[in-house]
């Protein structure tokens, strides 16, 4: 991992308002290519805010996002193309309730990437088998658990053959009883060697994945490590302090 | 007291019938053309452009902010009277023309609100997924909102279907007409009930068909 890295999505100087709300202030942090990312931290920290800027679902009051080489630009058509290219997955799932399984999946190849629908759907059907939905292709959202739309909402976002996928606390919304799934699938795809940045609660997940952790509390980069020594040994006392609280 | 509702309505029921047709023919056209107009002001408004959202909220605020009856007069006196060229068309038009921009008032805020019922999620999914605006709202938000949309716009017809009694005052041969045609008769009273019966059955059967309508639209969710 140390030699060759190729940075993947780099961020300058980031920063972000909410009216009078400071709520980045100020992350320049790089993600390189198949590194497995976790960000953790207190609630209101900015977790969630850093990683939607990161596809500029948030647009930045200052700083840059560059995304493999390109600056990212909210009034540029590459956008999209880009965006295409970094997978998103939502605490929510945000899977289309309108739409069958199948065309979850396949309606963004198939009207972005002008796929042809017989291997979108061939393609569909692979994703649903490693996810374990094979059987679900034809029903609508309505009959999911929440672990399947979060497998779906996953499974649909690598349809789009992203090089990087951004998880906003993916097993939050979920019953105790579907977590294990959904964090299974995204331990194989980090094992994969997919470059996966992850705001998680889920600590012992972190550890286990993670290649870094970033610790970001009131908009920065408080703490970022390997994650023996990120919580084994952490050095900023609001790290420490947060670690006592959610570790017992 | 004269002839009874029966009598008058058996005597008389193929003008009631014109007139009924006339209604729903007015209705139709004022939200049909309502729509397109009204879709067009919804996306103005929702537009980013502050200028264009501001003409478009005007726009809404003045036709549903004033009588529809005052709108009409307005449409009848003073459209022919500052355009000379149009001194010749039949003052049905305007009148017409009134129904059709109150109803795209109405239905802008129809479709407005649909578009707006759909989760902020569903479009940041679409986006990141690196779907166009475009597709984004032909494919992921318009489909959703559809369904809060179509009932509505039932509604908006039923509305419109009373609305148009209005235009009775200005002698477009509608239900509301026919009290008109037949107080000449001397004929007082019996059409009032006639006319408020056959409204109340109208809009009533409309209603249920709406409410069908919206069950359908809620089981294929
Ligand atoms: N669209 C917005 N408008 C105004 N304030 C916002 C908006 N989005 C986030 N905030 C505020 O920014 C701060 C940081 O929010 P953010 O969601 O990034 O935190 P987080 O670290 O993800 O927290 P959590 O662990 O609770 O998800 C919070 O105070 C939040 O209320
Ligand atoms: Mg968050």
């Amino acid at each position: 991992m140390s030699e060759n890295r190729i940075p993947l999505i780099e961020t300058r100087n980031l920063y972000k308002r909410f009216g009078e709300l400071n709520v980045l202030n100020g992350i320049s942090e790089t993600i390189y290519k198949g590194e497995v990312v976790t960000i953790i931290g207190p609630s209101g920290g900015g977790k969630s805010t850093f990683l939607r800027c990161l596809n500029l679902l948030e647009e930045p009051s200052s700083g840059e996002v560059i995304f493999e080489g390109n600056i990212l630009d909210v009034n540029s058509t590459d956008l999209n193309k880009h965006r295409q290219k970094i997978g998103m997955v939502f605490q929510q799932f945000n899977v289309f309730p309108h739409l069958t399984v199948m065309d979850n999946i396949t309606i963004t190849p198939i009207l972005e990437k002008k796929i042809n629908k017989v291997e979108a759907e061939k393609r569909a059907k692979e994703l649903l088998e490693m996810v374990g939905l094979e059987d679900k292709a034809l029903e609508y959202p309505n009959k999911l658990s929440g672990g399947q739309k979060q497998r779906l909402a996953i499974v649909r976002a690598l349809a789009m053959d992203p090089d990087v996928m951004l998880f906003d606390e993916p097993t939050s919304a979920l019953d105790p009883e579907m977590v294990k799934g959904v964090l299974e699938v995204i331990q194989a795809l980090a094992e994969s060697g997919m470059t996966c940045v992850i705001v998680t609660h889920e600590m012992g997940f972190a550890k286990k994945v993670s290649d870094r952790v970033l610790f970001i509390d009131e908009g920065i980069v408080k703490e970022s490590g390997n994650p023996i020594d990120f919580f084994e040994n952490p050095q900023n006392p609001r790290t420490k302090e947060f670690l006592a609280q959610v570790m017992y | 007291m004269g002839k009874s509702i029966l009598e008058v309505f058996l005597e008389y029921w193929p003008i009631f019938l014109k007139g009924l047709i006339g209604t729903l023919r007015y209705a139709f056209i004022a939200v049909f053309l309502g729509s397109i107009l009204g879709a067009l002001v919804a996306f103005l408004h929702l537009s980013k452009n502050k200028l264009l959202s501001s003409i478009a909220k005007i726009y809404v605020n003045v036709l549903r902010g004033t009588p529809l009856l005052v709108q009409m007069y307005i449409a009848y006196y003073f459209i022919p009277m500052a355009i000379p060229i149009l001194n010749n068309v039949d003052v049905v038009y305007f009148v017409l023309l009134a129904l059709i921009l109150n109803s795209s008032a109405y239905v802008g805020e129809i479709i407005r609100g649909g578009i707006n019922s759909i989760e902020k999620g569903q479009i940041e999914a679409a986006r990141s997924l690196g779907m166009s605006n475009k597709n984004c709202m032909m494919k992921i938000v318009l489909p959703q909102a559809i369904k809060n949309i179509l009932p509505a716009l039932g509604n908006e017809y039923i509305a419109m279907i009373k609305e148009t009694s209005l235009a009775g005052t200005f002698m477009l041969y509608e239900l509301m007409y026919t009290r008109t045609l037949l107080a000449n008769k001397y004929l007082i009273w019996q059409p009032l009930f006639i006319i408020a019966g056959i409204y109340l059955i109208v809009t009533l059967v409309l209603s249920s068909l709406v409410s069908l309508l919206e069950k359908r639209l809620r089981v294929s969710e």
